[in-house]
């Protein structure tokens, strides 16, 4: 996927949505500046499917040499996949964030919320965090 | 915020060289600049140079700094020789442990005698403010705190005495571990020890801070051929977590005393002659040998990724039994590592644990400290 089109959370999650069999579909990463500033990542928290996830709330986390971080999903609804390999290769985080990097779908329970960033945003948020 | 946190002479450097500058204890420190893994490699098998500015230095003149100095640290000063350089604790009137320090005893070139305590950033104004209380009456000592016109910086690795030595007009590999000397860089006073804080062969320097710049390209200069790189404050905490060596802070505060904190070695009761030492602290620390401790350090290992980290709570059949006060993923040994305090003194090495990892108990199993040391 292409990050100047996904929309992203203040806590660097990025999200984008496809409509499927009239269902509006999000998929969940974290972004490459997130990646960045983690670095050395060992170890990460996947949600199962068939959870429940809200806007704002942790769903999981990822941890690296120097501490853990929780992973907040932007969205609300029911998991439906899980990228289950990703935690046995974290690498792919730094390689693809935004295509095979992707943590987890969810089946929209209502509307996006109304706080996500678009990549603009989110790129001058993070330039005056750096 | 940043312009008010201390900065070392080589704060620019490290922006130039892509760090990611963090607050540590005031000062804006380097935390990596890469990656922190590759940093703690590069320590381990070639050479990285840590600024280590932040740490106080307090220097000592006059014939009564060996007594003051004796009277405030667990292990004696009087009997130490020029050259030396010692580990030791200060401890209050409890035995509860105010720092972790050392203790240089040198001579300048133009052959003055004088003493250099290394404590901890965190713990500088309240180890000074310490000493100035215990100041005595009659006193035929000067203290200067020479923190901020001079810099440190520790050169760590099994390349570190190649790639200094060019940096010397002797040879610097007769220097011995936890010696050092006054010597000169650039024809100005330069303190040079076999020291450091990464469980690797590897050198200090102490150094005028207007020379700090100068003596760093130098050192890169010369490393370049064993691949030298920075390493920040997130190296130098995984290294020194291997190699099991206490941080103020952690596995060291003034609720603990030294033999619980596994520190008896720090600690001497008797001078070189076997009369009875007098140090602040002592007869609490003597209670605690006599008594027995109440709790006691040990190590941790875990299998999988997730590591024990601090404040975590350690188990033995279901019931509390400590905390863990440093923990992290070993990138030497691949796999996490903790040290923590416990109330059952008679864990044998091997002893199933578990720790509550954010709600999810983990195993983890009591092991040899240190978990990491060079062959």
């Amino acid at each position: 996927m292409n990050a100047e089109e996904l929309m992203y959370c203040p806590t660097h999650e990025w999200v984008s949505t496809t409509e499927e069999n009239g269902e509006t579909v999000a998929t969940v990463g974290i972004s490459a500046f997130a990646v960045e500033q983690l670095t050395d990542l060992v170890y990460m928290e996947l949600p199962s499917v068939g959870n429940q996830v809200a806007a704002g709330q942790e769903f999981g986390e990822v941890e690296s040499v120097k501490a853990v971080s929780p992973m907040y999903s932007p969205v609300s609804g029911e998991v439906i996949a899980v990228n289950d390999g990703l935690a046995d290769q974290l690498e792919t985080l730094n390689d693809d964030p935004y295509t095979a990097g992707w943590i987890m779908k969810v089946k929209l329970s209502g509307a996006l919320p109304d706080n996500l960033l678009d990549f603009a945003a989110y790129q001058k948020q993070c330039a005056e965090s750096s | 915020m940043d312009n008010q946190l201390l900065q070392t002479p080589l704060y620019q450097w490290h922006v130039d060289q892509g760090a990611r500058m963090v607050d540590f204890a005031n000062w804006s420190m380097p935390v990596q600049y890469q990656s922190i893994v590759q940093e703690h490699q590069a320590t381990r098998n070639a050479v990285t140079m840590f600024d280590v500015s932040h740490m106080g230095r307090i220097r000592f003149d006059g014939p009564g700094g060996g007594e003051l100095l004796d009277r405030l640290l667990t292990r004696s000063v009087l009997d130490m020789q020029l050259g030396q350089v010692r580990y030791s604790l200060i401890c209050n009137h409890e035995g509860g442990i105010l720092d972790d320090v050392l203790i240089y005893h040198l001579e300048s070139p133009t052959g003055v005698r004088y003493f250099l305590l290394v404590v901890n950033a965190s713990n500088r104004q309240k180890i000074v403010e310490w000493i100035t209380a215990q100041w005595p009456d009659e006193s035929d000592v000067e203290m200067q705190d020479r923190t901020v016109d001079t810099a440190m910086l520790a050169v760590q690795g099994p390349a570190a005495l190649e790639t200094l030595q060019p940096l010397f007009d002797f040879d610097i590999s007769a220097m011995k571990y936890f010696r050092g000397k006054v010597t000169t860089q650039m024809k100005k006073p330069c303190i040079l020890s076999r020291t450091g804080y990464t469980g690797e062969d590897g050198f200090e320097l102490i150094l005028k801070a207007d020379q700090s710049l100068q003596v760093t390209q130098n050192i890169f200069a010369a490393g370049r051929a064993h691949d030298i790189s920075p390493a920040g404050l997130g190296a130098r905490d995984t290294l020194r977590m291997e190699s099991a060596m206490p941080l103020y802070g952690h596995e060291l505060n003034e609720q603990l005393n030294p033999l619980e904190a596994g520190l008896g070695f720090a600690v001497s009761f008797q001078d070189q002659a076997g009369n009875d030492r007098d140090f602040i602290g002592c007869q609490a620390i003597r209670q605690t040998k006599t008594d027995g401790v109440k709790r006691t350090r040990i190590g941790l290992q875990l299998d999988g990724k997730r590591a024990a980290r601090e404040g975590y709570a350690i188990y033995r059949d279901g019931q509390t039994i400590g905390e863990v006060t440093s923990g992290s993923f070993s990138p030497t040994l691949q796999h996490p590592i903790a040290m923590g305090y416990v109330n059952q003194l008679d864990l044998p090495l091997g002893s199933a644990l578990e720790v509550d990892v954010r709600g999810k108990m983990l195993p983890a199993i009591t092991c040899q400290l240190p978990f990491y040391k060079r062959t």
